[in-house]
C-alpha cells in the first residue's frame, strides 16, 4: 500500500487547483467539505501508509516512490521521487493529522468570512506543499516544497490583504525568510558541484565517503544549509517576521506558523544531520543559536500583551530547543520535541482562537476572568500550557523537553552551561505560560463573551488536548516507563547519543530539577501576575525592550530597509541613461549652433567660402 | 519549401488583413490568428517529428532549404532548423497568437496597418531563427526593426516618439556594426580561400589571426548585447516597453530580446571562440551586474509596465551569464530561461495591459486593493509575479537554478552575488504583485474582471509555465543537440579546477 504514496501530495493540491479556480461557485458546504475532506483524505492515506511500513518494513526501512525525471541535463538529473523512511513517515503523520485537525476546525471558524474557498485553496496548498518538502528523495525537491510553503505563508498571513499592515507582514515573512532560501540556493550549487548529485541520501553517503571531518568544504555546504534553515525556522538573526505573520488568521498560526511549516528548518538539519556532524562547528553554531534564541525568545515572550505574540515568541523560543537538541547531535530528541510541540502549540493557537473569536480581542491586558464562560478553551489553554512548560509526567511536553535537558548534560557535546540555559529556558517558559493564563483567564471579567463553539472546534480542541497529553508516552526515560519507542524508530535514520557526561547529574535528578523549574514559574507568575496583582503592564526599559523583540526590527530597518529604500529611490531614474540623452541634447545643441549660420546673407556665405579655401589651402601646405 | 513558406505566410498574411481591414477588422484580426496559427501548426509538426527521430545519427540541420539568391557575392537563400531554432519557433508562434489576442479590444485605430506590422515583425523574427546565411540574417535582423517602429511610434503610449526613436537609433547603430563585421568576415574568407561566401557554416572556417577574430567578435557582440540588452546598453528597453502598446511589449520582450541572445548562442560562440573564451568573465559579469541592476531598479518603478520592463534587464542578464558560462548545464538553462520568461513577462505585459485597459492609468500609486474587485485577474497577477520572482515548480526557476549551477563551476564569487539578484528578485515580485493588488482601495475602483479571451490568454501562458517548470524535458532535449556544440566552445580554461 505504499504505492499510495503520491495521493497524499496529488489530493490536497487538486482539491486546492479545484478551490482556486472555481471555489467562488462552490457553496460553503462543498467548499468546507472539498478543503476539510482532501486533508483528511490525505490523512487516511498516510494512515494507510504508516500501518502498512510498520507492519512490514521495506528493504533498508526506506521506501523511494519515483514519479518522473524533473530535468536533466549535463549530469544533473533531480527526480520528482518521494521518500520514506521513519523520519520522513513521522512528519507526514505528524503533517497531516495535525494538518486535518486544523482543517476540521477551520471549517467553523472561517465560516463568516467572504474568503472561504481562497482561505481552503491557500491551506491546502500548503498541506501539499509541506508533505512535498517533507517527501522529497533530493534536496531541489525539498527546496520547491521549501518555497511553496513559503508562499502559502505569504498568502496566508497578507490574506485580510486590505489591511495595510497585514500585507506588509506577508513580505516581510515572504523576503526575510527568502534570505535563508538565497543562502540554501547556494548551498545546493555548492553540493551538487562537489558531489555531483542532490539525492539526499546520496549526498550524506558522498559527503561521508570524500568529506574529512571539519573540512572546509563541509564547513561551507552546513553553513549554506543552516542558513536556509534558521530563516525558515525564525531563528537568530532571522527570527523577526514570525510575530509579525500572527496578523494571518488564526489557523493559518496553528499550522503554518507553529506546528508544521516554521519546523521545517529542523526538519533539514535532522534530514541531512551528516553534514553537520562533518561540520563541527557549524553543528556547535546551531547548538548556540538554538540556546541563545530561545533565551531571547522567551524573554520577549513574557513581555507581550498580544496572547498570539505570546504564542508565537513561544513558538521562536520551543524550535530554539530543538535547534539546541540539534546542535548537541540529539536528533531524534529534536525530531520528538518537534511532534509534541505541534500538539500543543496547535492547540494552545486554536484555543487562542476561540478567544479572540468571543471576545474580539487580543490585548491579554483587557482580558481577564474568561474562566467560566469559556470552559473548554480554559481546559485547552491549561493543558496545552501544562506541554508547553513541561507539567511533570502527565504532559507530552515534559517528556521531549526534559530528553533534551538530559543531552544537554549528558550527551557527548553537552555541557553544564547548555543545561543551565536549558533550565532557565524551562522557568522562563513556565512563567510566560503561567502569565497569559493567569492575565486572561483569571481576574475580574472585563469584557463580554459572544460565540459558542459548535462541533467541529470542540472535536479539534479536545482531540489536541489528548495528545498533547499522552503524545510524550512514545519515548519515555529510563526512570519513567522506560520505552523509548520513538527514538529506536528513528534509530535507523538517525544515530542515538552515547552518554558520557553520566557523573553525579542522573537523569532523575535532571527530570526533578526541570520539575522544579515548572513549579517556579507557575509560582513566579502567580506572584507578579496573579489575581490579586495589579494588572497594568509595567513599563520599565527592559520590558520594552523584550517588547520589541529586542530592537532586531529597528536595528534591521535602520541597517538594510532604509538604505535600501534610498537606493531604490535614487536609482530609479536609471543613471546610465543620462549620458545618452545628454548625446541627443549635444546633438540638438549643435544642430541649432549650425542653423545660426543659416541666415540667407549672400555677404557672409561668401566670406565663408572665402575663409574655408584659406584654412584648406593652409592646412595643405602646412601638411606637405 | 516548408522552411520559406513559415516566413511567406506571416507575410502574406500581414498584407491581406491590412487590405481586408478596411472592410471588417474582426476579419483582419481573423486572419492575423489564423496565419500565425498556421505557422504554430507547421512548426508543432516539425516537433513531433523532431522528437521522433532517433537520436543515433544526429544531423546538422533537421530541415534545410538553400538556393542561390546573388550568387556574384555568394549570397543563398539558406534557411535552416534544428532544434534550437525550433524551441524559438515555437515560443515566437505561440507568443504571436497571444499577442494579437490581448490586442483585440485595445487596438481600435489602423486595425489594418497595426496587424501588418506585427505579422512582419513575426516573419523577420522568423528569418532570424532560420537564417543560415549571414547576409540574408541582416536582412531579417533589418526586418524586424522597422515595423516594430512602427507600432511603438504609432499606437504606443505618451512618450511613444521618444521611445520609438530611441529603439530605432539604438538597434540601427548596433545593427551597422554587425553588417560591418559581417562584410568583413566575407572579404577575409574571400582573401583566403578565394570563394566569396555569406554562409555561416562556410565561415566557420575562416582563418582569423587573433586580433581580427577579436574586433569581429565585437561588432557581432554589441549588436547582440544591445538587443539582449546588457547592461550598460539596456537603456533604450524600458522606454521602448512602456511606451509600445500590450502586443508590441509582448513582442518586444517575449522575442526581439530573445533574438540577442539567440545569435550570442548560434554566431558569436561557433564564429569566434577564441574571443569568447577570453571575453568569458567579462561578459559573465557584465550579466551580474545586469541582474542586480535590473532587479534594484525594478523596485524602485512608481509605473507597471516600467517595472516589469527592468525584470527583463535581470532575467536576460541570467540568460547572458548561462550562455559564457562555459558548460552544458549553464547554456540549457539560459535557453530555458529565455523561453520561460518569454512567456511570464509577456504574461505580465499584458496584465499591465489589461489594467491600463480598465483603469486608464501604469502608475502603481493609483492602483491598490484591486482584489476585491477582479479577483480573477488579481490571481493570475500573483501567479505571475511568482514565475517572475523563481517560484520552483514554474518555468523561470528551471531556467535560473539551471543557470546558477553551471555558473558556479565557472566561477564561485560571480554565482554567489547572482544568487542575490533571486533576493531582491522577491522584492520586485512583491511590489508587482502587492499594491496593485492587495492593501486597501483607495480610489474605489470598480472593474470588470477578465473576459473569456482574456482568461484564455493567460490561462494558457499559465499551463506553459506550470509545464516548463515541472517537466522541461522536451524543451532540454529538443535543444540539446545545438548547444553541445556551442558548449564546448568555452571548455574548461575558463572553469576552476574542482578539487574534491
Amino acid at each position: 500500500m505504499l504505492q499510495l504514496l503520491w495521493l497524499v501530495v496529488a489530493i490536497p493540491f487538486a482539491s486546492a487547483v479545484l478551490l482556486a479556480l472555481c471555489g467562488s461557485s462552490l457553496s460553503r458546504r462543498a467548499v468546507a467539505l472539498l478543503g476539510a475532506g482532501s486533508v483528511g483524505l490525505a490523512a487516511l492515506a498516510s494512515l494507510i501508509i504508516s500501518a502498512t511500513f510498520l507492519a512490514s518494513a521495506p528493504p533498508g526501512n526506506e521506501y523511494v516512490q519515483h514519479l518522473w525525471t524533473w530535468m536533466s541535463s549535463g549530469g544533473f538529473r533531480p527526480e520528482i521521487a518521494f521518500y520514506l523512511d521513519p523520519v520522513s513517515l513521522l512528519m507526514l503523520l505528524v503533517v497531516t493529522f495535525v494538518g486535518f485537525l486544523i482543517h476540521l476546525y477551520s471549517v467553523e471558524y472561517m465560516r463568516d468570512d467572504e474568503g472561504y474557498a481562497r482561505f481552503f485553496a491557500y491551506m491546502n496548498l500548503f498541506v501539499a506543499s509541506m508533505i512535498t518538502l517533507v517527501l522529497a528523495n533530493n534536496l531541489l525537491l525539498l527546496y520547491l516544497g521549501w518555497e511553496g510553503v513559503g508562499l502559502c505563508s505569504f498568502l496566508l498571513i497578507g490574506f485580510w490583504y486590505r489591511e495595510p499592515q497585514n500585507v506588509r507582514a506577508a513580505s516581510k515573512a515572504f523576503i526575510v525568510t527568502r534570505f535563508g532560501d538565497t543562502a540554501f540556493a547556494v548551498g545546493l550549487f555548492l553540493l551538487f558541484t562537489r558531489l555531483d548529485t542532490l539525492d539526499i541520501q546520496e549526498v550524506m553517503h558522498r559527503a561521508s565517503a570524500r568529506w574529512t571531518p571539519g573540512s572546509g568544504v563541509a564547513i561551507a555546504a552546513a553553513a549554506l544549509l543552516l542558513g536556509g534553515a534558521v530563516g525558515k525556522s525564525a531563528q537568530l538573526p532571522l527570527q523577526t517576521w514570525l510575530p509579525d505573520a500572527m496578523a494571518g488568521p488564526t489557523p493559518t498560526s496553528a499550522l503554518i506558523h507553529a506546528a508544521t511549516m516554521v519546523t521545517a528548518g529542523v526538519y533539514l538539519i535532522a534530514r541531512t544531520h551528516v553534514l553537520f556532524a562533518l561540520a563541527p562547528s557549524v553543528q556547535f553554531l546551531v547548538a548556540i543559536i538554538g540556546a541563545a534564541t530561545m533565551l531571547m525568545a522567551a524573554f520577549s515572550a513574557i513581555a507581550q500583551r498580544d496572547m498570539k505574540r505570546v504564542l508565537a515568541y513561544s513558538t521562536i523560543s520551543q524550535i530554539g530547543y530543538m535547534f539546541l537538541a540539534l546542535g548537541l547531535g540529539a536528533w531524534s530528541a529534536a525530531m520528538f520535541h518537534l511532534m509534541t510541540h505541534a500538539f500543543f502549540k496547535a492547540l494552545l493557537f486554536l484555543a487562542a482562537g476561540v478567544v479572540i473569536h468571543a471576545v474580539h480581542e487580543q490585548d491579554l491586558y483587557r482580558m481577564g476572568g474568561l474562566r467560566s464562560e469559556l470552559r473548554l478553551a480554559f481546559w485547552s489553554f491549561v493543558i496545552g500550557g501544562s506541554a508547553l512548560a513541561g507539567l511533570p509526567l502527565i504532559t507530552a511536553g515534559f517528556f521531549s523537553k526534559d530528553l533534551i535537558l538530559w543531552q544537554s548534560w549528558a550527551g557527548p557535546n553537552g555541557n553544564a552551561w547548555f543545561w543551565i540555559v536549558g533550565m532557565t529556558g524551562a522557568l522562563l517558559t513556565s512563567l510566560y505560560t503561567f502569565r497569559m493564563i493567569l492575565l486572561a483567564f483569571y481576574g475580574r471579567q472585563q469584557l463580554h463573551v459572544k460565540a459558542k463553539n459548535g462541533l467541529a472546534v470542540r472535536v479539534s480542541l479536545i482531540v489536541l488536548c489528548f495528545l498533547s497529553l499522552v503524545g510524550g508516552y512514545v519515548d519515555t526515560p529510563p526512570h519513567f516507563g522506560g520505552v523509548p519507542a520513538l527514538s529506536n524508530f528513528l534509530n535507523s535514520v538517525l544515530p542515538p547519543l552515547k552518554e558520557v557526561h553520566v557523573g553525579p547529574i542522573t537523569e532523575t535528578v535532571t527530570a526533578l530539577s526541570a520539575s522544579t523549574m515548572f513549579a517556579l514559574g507557575l509560582g513566579l507568575a502567580y506572584l507578579i501576575f496573579g489575581p490579586k496583582r495589579s494588572r497594568l503592564p509595567a513599563h520599565n526599559l527592559l520590558e520594552q525592550l523584550w517588547l520589541a523583540g529586542w530592537g532586531f526590527d529597528w536595528f534591521y530597518d535602520k541597517l538594510l530597509v532604509r538604505p535600501f529604500q534610498w537606493l531604490t529611490r535614487k536609482s530609479a531614474s536609471d543613471l546610465v541613461d543620462a549620458p545618452i540623452n545628454g548625446l541627443a541634447q549635444v546633438t540638438v545643441l549643435g544642430y541649432r549652433a549650425l542653423r545660426l549660420t543659416q541666415t540667407g546673407r549672400v555677404r557672409w556665405y561668401a566670406a565663408g567660402l572665402a575663409m574655408g579655401t584659406v584654412a584648406t589651402v593652409a592646412i595643405a601646405l602646412l601638411v606637405r | 519549401m516548408i522552411l520559406p513558406s513559415l516566413i511567406l505566410i506571416l507575410i502574406v498574411g500581414g498584407i491581406a488583413s491590412w487590405i481586408v481591414a478596411r472592410r471588417s477588422e474582426v476579419v483582419a484580426r481573423l486572419i492575423a490568428v489564423a496565419s500565425v496559427l498556421a505557422d504554430l501548426f507547421v512548426c508543432f509538426g516539425i516537433w513531433v517529428a523532431y522528437l521522433g527521430q532517433s537520436h543515433s545519427t544526429p544531423e546538422r540541420w533537421f530541415v534545410e532549404c538553400d538556393f542561390a539568391w546573388i550568387p556574384q557575392f555568394g549570397i543563398r537563400i539558406h534557411l535552416a532548423i534544428d532544434g534550437l531554432s525550433l524551441a524559438l519557433l515555437l515560443l515566437t508562434y505561440f507568443l504571436g497568437i497571444m499577442a494579437v489576442l490581448s490586442s483585440w479590444t485595445e487596438i481600435r485605430e489602423r486595425v489594418g496597418f497595426f496587424h501588418f506590422n506585427l505579422l512582419w515583425v513575426l516573419a523577420g523574427i522568423t528569418g532570424v531563427f532560420l537564417a543560415v546565411d549571414l547576409f540574408v540574417f541582416y536582412l531579417f535582423w533589418e526586418l524586424m526593426l522597422v515595423p516594430m517602429y512602427f507600432l511603438i511610434g504609432i499606437w504606443g503610449h505618451e512618450r511613444r516618439i521618444y521611445a520609438a526613436t530611441k529603439f530605432f537609433l539604438f538597434t540601427q547603430l548596433s545593427g551597422l556594426l554587425i553588417l560591418v563585421a559581417i562584410i568583413t568576415l566575407a572579404v577575409l574568407h574571400h582573401q583566403s580561400t578565394g570563394v566569396f561566401t555569406f554562409d555561416f557554416e562556410q565561415l566557420l572556417h575562416t582563418a582569423l589571426s587573433p586580433r581580427a577574430a577579436r574586433l569581429l567578435m565585437l561588432g557581432f557582440l554589441v549588436a547582440f548585447l544591445v538587443k539582449l540588452p546588457a547592461f550598460p546598453f539596456h537603456t533604450w528597453l524600458p522606454d521602448a516597453h512602456t511606451e509600445a502598446p500590450t502586443a508590441g511589449s509582448v513582442i518586444l520582450a517575449g522575442l526581439l530580446l530573445k533574438t540577442g541572445a539567440y545569435g550570442l548562442i548560434r554566431f558569436v560562440l561557433p564564429l569566434f571562440p577564441g574571443p569568447s573564451r577570453e571575453l568569458a568573465p567579462i561578459l559573465m559579469t557584465i550579466g551580474v551586474i545586469g541582474i542586480l541592476y535590473g532587479a534594484v531598479l525594478a523596485v524602485g518603478q512608481t509605473d507597471l509596465k516600467r517595472l516589469v520592463a527592468y525584470t527583463s534587464v535581470s532575467h536576460m542578464g541570467f540568460v547572458l551569464l548561462g550562455v559564457f558560462a562555459g558548460n552544458e548545464i549553464a547554456l540549457e538553462g539560459a535557453v530555458v530561461q529565455m523561453i520561460s520568461h518569454g512567456i511570464s513577462t509577456g504574461a505580465l505585459f499584458i496584465l499591465a495591459g489589461l489594467l491600463q485597459e480598465r483603469m486608464h492609468t501604469r502608475e502603481i500609486s493609483a492602483m491598490g486593493g484591486l482584489w476585491e474587485t477582479m479577483p480573477a485577474l488579481s490571481g493570475a497577477g500573483l501567479v505571475f509575479a511568482m514565475a517572475s520572482l523563481g517560484l520552483p515548480g514554474l518555468g523561470d526557476f528551471v531556467g535560473e537554478f539551471l543557470v546558477l549551477l553551471g555558473a558556479y563551476r565557472a566561477n564561485v564569487p560571480l554565482t554567489v552575488v547572482a544568487t542575490l539578484g533571486l533576493l531582491v528578485a522577491t522584492l520586485y515580485g512583491l511590489r508587482f504583485a502587492q499594491s496593485a493588488f492587495q492593501g486597501p482601495n483607495p480610489h474605489h475602483w470598480k472593474l470588470p474582471d477578465m473576459r473569456l479571451r482574456e482568461w484564455a490568454v493567460l490561462g494558457l501562458m499559465m499551463m506553459c509555465l506550470v509545464w516548463i517548470g515541472l517537466y522541461p524535458q522536451p524543451v532540454l532535449n529538443g535543444v540539446r543537440p545545438s548547444l553541445a556544440a556551442a558548449a564546448k566552445c568555452i571548455p574548461a580554461g575558463n572553469c576552476q579546477e574542482i578539487k574534491r
